[in-house]
């Protein structure tokens, strides 16, 4: 504890939104660099493999951003329903049933104009995704039955439901590995391949495709949304202090429902991505941790688009360049990754306050020297 | 006959199975009843896992092996406690990001160290622990009800099994029965209360969280060192969650909780048993729905079907001394 009282008004927003987080940033690193050395590698090599992973050649920045477009989704999924005080961490099922719902409605609907088979998959996407956030939502504002866990058994549900449907509904029984048929090309969305010719730019396959643009549709929508409405408004407000709220005339159920079914619907839309965008089709355990990622993207970004763009790239670079360090160093997996995640969250969420009074009372020390010269 | 030894079976199965959510509900009920959450039961289970493992392997003895997971759980609930209780980070958050950096690290680790995808390598007898057979269980078997009860049902398990549901009296003991216990709850319940009664509440909650972590630590190494015979990915398989869900069910109460754990751990016994059966008037049931059968259990639980949990009152508030 210490002694001096910092006058917090006094501190630039610059060190509580910027300094802050990167030192928390920067301590994440270090004890990811650490476990890099205990399982036997060198971690400054393994930088370098990452920077030139995700920077060095062009399909590898596009490969980055691909994974960047579905950190942004399911990074906004998470800061929705905590603007709202709700530990969503049920984005990974959330996804998981959004790509069902994109599927669905692009395949049966494939016969309509492109753009209008795009919009309603979009649609579709959100609703079920949506769809399966309503019921821990309703469960939490009406039961009192905590979302953590709700979610994540429903992670588990949607995981076994999608199972037995690729096995038993919707396979593709040309063959026996549990995934759906193609959808038909006319509605693929195009690929960066297609805009990289008008660019000048010759490059074989990337998955980096128009979702790209979608997600930073949604940075500003939810900045729309959770900033600049009513709804948003009395969203942070039952969040901040539901008692408040109440005696402010505000529902809390109303808004643990929307917020927790937009946040759903968000991290939906990870499937328009993998699914309109990259593979075509329905493949067992497509989310494949974005999901949880998201979670750690979102805290990295204070909650806040502005925070998750670049939090949502670091994260790309990340697993762009950790595929490249995968690829070189035997020694260490995907899963190395999952772990530096873990850290992230933990000093960037958890232990946010651990050098913030100090840095904080540094400046106020600085200006106090200034303003007494 | 066969009927009864079925019975027999399926009670000394969800016996096993519940022997982990006992241990993690019993550890869940120590850290929330001092007000601190903990999530994170279950990445601390898995990481009891990984060490008993990687421990016994290494040091040929499966109870070294415990005692190493033990330190380690400690040290995470310590960790836990720096963020949510000392730094008065959110408490979620902290068990949010213990377990997902606990699923990567003990993959991460066992591939780095081992070479196969996420596995330990496996432990022969000396390195794990046996299926204890009670004195005279050969003999009495051939007794009618008497031989199947004690013989077929409470003979032949590991010891871990015996420890969890012996542990349940010890908890309601220490929580109900003892002035360290009153001090417990009331810190969970009231901290400033308890403050102004010269107890620390700081240190209250340490200690709720250093026993938290030898709890779990059992857990996890009756899942790796005496059901399975190495560490394998995320072999915890939701068991935290299911223990926290099975310790709200039961109110925060070490009885109750119990039940709810062996509920569970039916319900679990269950599914594997109907597998494959084809029922009468339904047939088949899909593989899948059987296998999600304890989670949505769960869901249905917390929905409180049974009536409204009453948490402790000051949980998840990190507690802040007046100066």
């Amino acid at each position: 504890m210490s002694n001096i009282v910092v006058d917090k008004s006094k501190v630039p927003w610059w060190v509580s939104n910027v300094i802050v987080p990167l030192v928390n940033l920067t301590l994440a690193l270090l004890v990811s660099g650490l476990f890099v050395f205990i399982a036997g590698e060198n971690p400054i090599e393994a930088v370098k493999l990452i920077i030139y992973g995700s920077f060095g050649y062009i399909q590898g920045f596009a490969y980055t951003l691909y994974y960047t477009t579905n950190f942004i989704f399911t990074g906004l999924a998470f800061a929705v329903a905590f603007h709202c005080r709700l530990f969503n961490i049920g984005g990974e099922g959330q996804a998981y049933i959004g790509g069902l719902g994109v599927f669905l409605v692009a395949i049966n609907l494939s016969f309509l104009p492109v753009p209008i088979v795009w919009l309603l998959a979009i649609f579709g996407a959100f609703l079920f995704g949506a769809a399966w956030a309503y019921i821990p939502a309703y469960l939490q504002s009406k039961r009192g039955s905590h979302v953590v866990i709700t979610t994540i058994m429903f992670n588990f549900i949607a995981s076994s439901l999608m199972i037995f449907l690729l096995v038993d509904v919707i396979r593709d029984t040309n063959q026996m590995a549990p995934h759906t048929v193609k959808l038909p090309e006319e509605i693929w969305l195009p690929s960066f391949e297609a805009f990289s010719g008008i660019l000048g730019i010759k490059i074989r396959y990337s998955p980096l495709n128009l979702t790209f643009l979608l997600a930073i549709a949604s940075l500003f929508f939810v900045w729309f949304l959770v900033w600049k409405t009513k709804w948003g408004y009395e969203m942070r407000a039952v969040g901040h202090n539901t008692q408040a709220a109440i005696y402010a005339g505000i529902s809390p159920h109303k808004n643990i429902i929307i917020a927790m079914c937009i946040s759903g619907g968000l991290a939906g839309l990870l499937g328009v991505n993998e699914i309109l965008g990259v593979s075509h089709k329905i493949q067992a355990g497509f989310p494949a941790g974005y999901g949880f990622t998201g979670i750690a993207v979102a805290l990295m970004g204070r909650n806040h688009p502005i925070g998750i763009l670049p939090a949502a790239f670091l994260f790309g670079i990340l697993y762009q360049g950790g595929s490249e360090v995968t690829f070189e160093m035997p020694n260490i997996t995907r899963y190395m990754f999952v772990a530096v995640q873990g850290l992230i969250i933990l000093f960037s969420g958890a232990l946010e306050n651990l050098f913030r009074p100090q840095i904080e009372s540094f400046f106020v020390r600085r200006l106090n020297r200034e303003v007494n010269a | 006959m066969e009927f009864l030894s079925d019975i027999a079976s399926l009670i000394n199965s969800t016996l096993r199975i519940s022997t982990p959510l006992v241990f993690a509900a019993m550890a869940g009920i120590f850290a929330e009843r001092s007000g601190v959450i903990d999530f994170s039961l279950e990445g601390k289970m898995l990481m009891a896992a990984f060490v008993a493992a990687v421990g016994s392997y290494y040091l040929g003895n499966p109870w070294l092996g415990l005692l190493l997971a033990i330190i380690v759980c400690v040290c995470l609930s310590m960790l836990h406690g720096f963020a949510s209780v000392t730094h008065k980070g959110d408490q979620v958050v902290s068990c949010v990001a213990i377990n997902i950096l606990i699923i990567g690290l003990t993959t991460a680790l066992a591939a780095a160290w081992f070479g196969q995808a996420g596995l330990t390598p496996t432990l022969n007898e000396d390195q794990r622990f046996l299926e204890i057979h009670l004195p005279f269980a050969d003999v009495l078997r051939d007794i009618p009800v008497i031989g199947t009860l004690y013989s077929d049902i409470l003979s032949g398990h590991y010891v871990f099994v015996y420890l969890a549901y012996l542990s349940v009296p010890l908890v309601f003991w220490i929580v109900f029965k003892t002035s360290f216990g009153l001090r417990l709850r009331a810190v969970g319940e009231n901290p400033s209360a308890v403050d102004t009664a010269g107890i620390n509440v700081f240190t209250m909650r340490y200690k709720a969280l250093a026993i938290n972590g030898v709890l779990i630590a059992f857990a996890g190494a009756h899942l790796s060192t005496a059901v399975n015979a190495n560490f394998f990915r995320e072999m915890s398989a939701g068991r935290g969650y299911l223990a926290l869900a099975a310790m709200i069910f039961g109110k925060w109460h070490p009885k109750t909780a119990l039940i709810a754990c062996l509920l569970f751990g039916f319900t679990d016994a269950l599914q594997i048993r109907l597998q494959g059966v084809e029922l009468p008037a339904i047939g088949e049931i899909p593989v899948q729905l059987i296998q999600a059968l304890p989670y949505i259990l769960t869901v249905v639980l917390l929905a409180g079907f049974v009536g409204k949990a009453i948490a402790p009152n000051a949980i998840g508030q990190p507690y802040i001394k007046e100066r």
